[in-house]
């Protein structure tokens, strides 16, 4: 078996887990972080993308407000490709209550949430697709955020500041000595899920940011930490329908935000308590509710194109314990000022604010932390407070380093909507194109896929948004299989020094500054290297999922989750294409892939009633 | 702006299944690299434009929200010449040359018109003024130097087809003949667009001589630019204005009923198409009254022809003893009307006439885009494939069919001239063959038979 050893390790690639790292690793602990999926794979890369301005939760969550509106700033600067400066808007519709709107303008002021109230008919002008019988609109910072990107470009900042990350390790155990009252957990066991390899890993602290899965992994700690998991289902216009982000102005609940993310609008959510993490049925009443929510905001709506419909699940937590423990657990943690509540009986009460659990008060185990709740938005602050803590417990004082420390990537500055089209109109790289309805080029893909952990294509899809179009891979599956093929099968040389995540979604960064790249990365450490480099399993002759077939199949089967809930009209219409091209053509079910499985394929098809993923 | 919903024009992307049958039938990408092709203009690139907003302008400026520091993400569907063979072709029913037509007129908003698009644009202006001196004005712009200069200076192509000033524009010999004009209860409104007015007065004649012979009162009222030059070259508040003079204009006469004809297919297809739709008229009323009140000349007459209204006495056109092969292109906007090919119905009404249907998707000229320097070539390698089966027409001929080829037709002004520019022959419209198949025109000297 091999091992590791480091300060310390943490459990999960979502924005949270790569946060933590990006966080330990500026302040000088050696850190490890393992994710069993790729990176973003949980609720991360399942989330509507929108950076909250906090004005959603003024009247309902005052705590997570202001942690949102804090972080919003924040986030401008360090992560500012990441985002798109949309603005939102709040319309108050016919049928909100009457006295929402004042309270709410009130309490954003109260907060310290920008929020400016422009006449309707301005707001109709910038959005003519908005519900002409809104009464009144207010105008606050939210904005779009590419949670993909913005991760990995955490992640790459991780590395550059020396962690190792290291996606498909699956948390098997953790180690745990001591009696009652004097545990300590003193490392993991986790199992390379593409190798089948298992790995002893020593580290001096275990941060568990693993989302959803945060339950699971204190299990094994023999921790118990109840989550309250709130599934959110979202859909996917087939384009925008608007390019600022709609929120309705009345107390937060289902279908009533819309987000303009990237190439598509989208509609959510449900809240819906699940039992577990995985496995999420999408009903059709949900798929009804957000098309009719969705219609209060763009008349309309429900009977535009579709493209798929996906679900995420809330790691929400409210502390439960009783109260001179949990006193306690909230010592030097940024939940100081939460009062400790019932357990709600709905997710959609629960408090948005973060959890930050210290399980040396709270239950009496060394060396174990969990961060758990918060947004999206508030995932840099989840960080801070889960490595504070560590830093506490560890016996050190190091400042916080990420608020004032941009990623690598902002000097492109905000995201914009045409982006990708002007790039490959500058550079003439139409005829590159692998998947047109996203813009993905060639040199795109091969970047991703040799320099990025890549076992599946839909990992591909995390890193460059192939697929992620009308089509849904109807027309890149195949030529993206082919291209991996040929990787594969080509004496290229070795690729060295790490890829620039920053420009990993820029059609022409090959064209513009890959020598730029490659210089800014050579300080990064080879350990880095080898960490990516092993994982590119899709390209990777000996790795048993780098058969084209099974790519194929799996990505397939990934995109047909997403599209089968919602299939009617002009997507079935474009469905019965690709089923035309895979199935008669390509005989696409009829591949000799029978005995092989990717660590994916069993997710892929893990129940009928598709769970999807994003977009 | 009343009505923007989320099915109006722009949003007819969303039918798009990526299929790529456009692409194979677009003649503009078949034979250049400047343009990627309709799917990848239009529904696919829409997706990254300031997608949702339908265009409109008020006082206030474009309605689009301005995109970052104002840019336009793409410059190569200017490159689309607007034919429309992709919306002909497109099995779920995109819009896809309109949706490029809007790109185009957000390109203008965001980085200006040039002086050579304005100018095009203007054509009836451009005619007007050529028409106070014709003579002048043919000397200036056909001669080599006034080519060269208007190549350096404005980017107009040099060799590219442009017409010449008629020494008489259609209203002056309207006034010269008044006399002559049939009176009638039965009355129809003849729109002729710019080109005849100004260059080609003839077809003019023609059609009236057609619509006389018929019966029916030719009412020529006061209009004005349909708008396509304009609406083609990104020019879109203009382009609304002259709209909704026509509108105006015409008002009456379609409230009374009365069919509003047209020979020039570009300039009905306007009327009945691209202004409601591009410039978000559908629900003016005048606009849709005026839409559902437009034919093609030859839609009305076969309209005729199937109520058997049309006078029988049409007879062979001469050509010295020959049967006379007459090669036909159904221009791209004429098939943009979705009604068949009247032309042809009514044509093979002529006896002894040979009629050769040319498949051939575009003479490539496109209204204005043939004229522009830079896609001068790209308009001749598309008219390539309909240049070459005029010439097949020429050459080779069927045993049972010997006989030479004399004219071209083609309903379409501007894709005359492309033919005559490309094949040397000359061209005429269907509406010339026909009159002059009722003795009513003679077909060589272009002018009625009664030499008024």
């Amino acid at each position: 078996m091999k091992r590791m050893q480091t300060e310390i390790l943490v459990i999960g690639g979502g924005a949270t887990g790569t946060g933590v790292a990006w966080d330990a690793a500026l302040r000088g602990f050696r850190t490890l972080l393992v994710e069993k999926r790729d990176l973003t794979h949980g609720t991360t890369g399942r989330y509507h993308g929108l950076l909250h301005s906090g004005a959603r939760y003024v009247l309902k969550d005052a705590a997570s407000a202001a942690q949102c509106i804090s972080e919003n700033r924040i986030l401008r600067r360090t992560h500012t490709h990441c985002i798109e400066d949309t603005s939102g808007f709040f319309v108050v519709t016919p049928e909100d209550e009457d006295d929402y709107p004042d309270r709410f303008a009130a309490a954003c002021r109260r907060l310290d949430v920008p929020c400016t109230e422009i006449p309707a008919s301005s707001a109709l002008r910038r959005e003519p697709l908005l519900n002409p019988r809104i009464s009144r609109v207010f105008e606050l910072p939210d904005a779009a955020a590419d949670s993909f990107l913005a991760t990995h470009a955490t992640a790459q900042a991780a590395r550059q500041a020396g962690a190792t990350l290291l996606p498909y390790h699956e948390l098997t155990r953790l180690h745990l000595s001591g009696g009652d009252g004097n545990r300590t957990i003193s490392g993991a066991t986790v199992l390379d899920t593409v190798s089948g390899e298992e790995l002893h890993i020593d580290a001096d602290l275990v941060i568990n940011a693993a989302g959803a899965w945060s339950g699971q992994v204190a299990a094994l700690a023999g921790v118990e930490v109840k989550m309250i998991l709130g599934k959110g289902v979202m859909l996917a216009t087939n384009a925008r329908l608007t390019n600022t982000v709609i929120n309705r102005c009345k107390m937060p609940g289902d279908g009533d935000i819309l987000v303009p993310i990237h190439t598509v609008s989208v509609i959510g959510t449900t809240d819906e308590k699940v039992a577990g993490p995985e496995d999420l049925p999408i009903e059709q009443w949900e798929i009804d509710l957000m098309l009719t929510e969705g219609d209060e905001l763009v008349p309309g709506l429900s009977r535009s194109r579709i493209l798929r419909a996906w679900a995420g699940v809330r790691p929400l937590y409210q502390e439960t314990q009783p109260p001179a423990e949990s006193n306690q657990s909230k010592e030097g943690s940024h939940s100081n000022d939460q009062p400790v509540q019932e357990m709600p009986q709905d997710s959609r009460d629960a408090t948005r604010a973060l959890a930050l659990l210290n399980h040396r008060q709270r239950d009496g185990v060394r060396g174990f932390i969990t961060i758990t709740g918060g947004k999206w938005t508030t995932f840099r602050l989840m960080a801070e407070s889960a490595v504070d803590a560590a830093c506490e417990q560890l016996g050190v004082s190091r400042p916080c380093r990420t608020a004032a420390t941009a990623v690598p990537g902002v000097d492109q500055g905000h995201y914009w909507l045409g982006h990708r089209l002007s790039e490959v109109e500058d550079e003439q790289l139409q005829s590159e194109l692998v998947c047109e309805c996203e813009l993905v080029t060639r040199s795109m893909l091969e970047s991703a896929a040799q320099r990025n952990p890549t076992v599946t294509l839909d990992d591909l899809r995390r890193d460059v948004r192939l697929g992620m179009g009308p089509c849904q891979g109807g027309f890149c599956t195949y030529r993206a299989v082919g291209i991996l093929h040929q990787l594969r099968t080509a004496k290229t040389s070795p690729v060295v020094g790490e890829w620039n995540v920053a420009h990993m979604q820029s059609p022409a960064h090959h064209h513009r500054d890959s020598s730029t790249a490659e210089a800014s990365d050579s300080a990064s450490n080879s350990a880095s290297a080898y960490d990516s480099l092993q994982r590119s399993a899709a390209v990777d002759p000996q790795a048993a999922v780098s058969q084209p077939n099974l790519l194929l199949r799996d990505f397939l089967q990934e995109r047909w989750k997403g599209v089968a809930p919602i299939l009617w009209g002009q997507q079935l219409r474009q469905e019965r294409l690709d089923e035309l091209i895979y199935l008669s053509i390509l005989n696409a079910d009829h591949l000799p892939v029978d005995d092989k499985e990717s660590p994916l394929s069993s997710f892929y098809r893990s129940d009928f009633s598709p769970s999807g993923s994003n977009q | 702006m009343q009505n923007a919903t989320v099915n109006s024009v722009g949003l007819s992307l969303n039918a798009c299944i990526k299929c790529n049958i456009c692409t194979s039938y677009c003649p503009v990408s078949a034979v250049t690299d400047s343009f990627p092709g309709p799917k990848y203009a239009a529904p696919q690139s829409e997706r990254f434009r300031d997608f949702g907003h339908p265009y409109y302008a008020d006082a206030a400026g474009p309605i689009s929200r301005p995109l970052a520091g104002g840019q336009m993400p793409d410059a190569s569907v200017d490159y689309c010449s607007g034919c429309r063979v992709c919306n002909e072709v497109c099995p779920t029913g995109v819009r896809i040359a309109e949706i490029n037509a809007r790109a185009r007129a957000r390109i203008v908003a965001a980085r200006g018109l040039s002086l050579r698009n304005r100018l095009l644009g203007r054509n009836e202006l451009l005619g007007r003024i050529g028409s106070i001196a014709p003579g002048l004005a043919n000397f200036v712009l056909h001669n080599p130097i006034g080519r060269r200069l208007a190549a350096a200076l404005f980017g107009v192509a040099e060799k590219a087809p442009l017409p010449r000033w008629h020494h008489e524009t259609l209203n002056r010999w309207l006034a010269r003949t008044r006399a002559q004009r049939l009176r009638s209860d039965r009355k129809v409104v003849y729109f002729h667009g710019c080109a005849t007015q100004y260059y080609e007065p003839y077809v003019g004649m023609a059609a009236i001589l057609v619509l006389e012979h018929l019966g029916y009162e030719a009412i020529v009222p006061p209009q004005n630019c349909c708008g396509l030059p304009m609406l083609s070259n990104g020019e879109f508040t203009a382009a609304e204005s002259h709209h909704r003079r026509n509108v105006a204009r015409l008002a009456q006469y379609v409230d009374a009923g009365h069919p509003i004809i047209g020979t020039s297919t570009s300039c009905t297809l306007t009327l009945k198409e691209e202004a409601p739709e591009l410039l978000d008229l559908e629900s003016d009323p005048g606009t849709h009254a005026l839409k559902l009140a437009t034919w093609d000349i030859f839609e009305w007459l076969r309209e005729r022809l199937d109520q058997d209204q049309l006078p029988s006495d049409l007879r062979p056109l001469d050509q010295s003893g020959q049967p006379f092969i007459l090669p036909y292109h159904a221009p791209c906007q004429l098939r943009a009307h979705r009604i068949g090919k009247p032309a042809l119905d009514l044509l093979a009404q002529i006896p002894g006439l040979d009629l050769r249907e040319s498949h051939a998707r575009c003479c490539g000229i496109a209204g204005t885009y043939g004229y522009k320097t830079e896609k001068y070539q790209i308009a001749m390698d598309v008219g390539a494939e309909l240049f070459d089966y005029v010439a097949s027409q020429t050459s080779k001929s069927e045993p049972d069919s010997e006989g030479s080829v004399s004219f071209t037709a083609c309903d379409s002004e501007t894709c005359r001239w492309q033919l005559e520019h490309g094949t040397g022959l000359p061209s005429r419209h269907p509406i010339e063959l026909l009159a002059a198949a009722y003795g009513l025109y003679d077909l060589q000297a272009r002018r009625p038979a009664d030499g008024s």
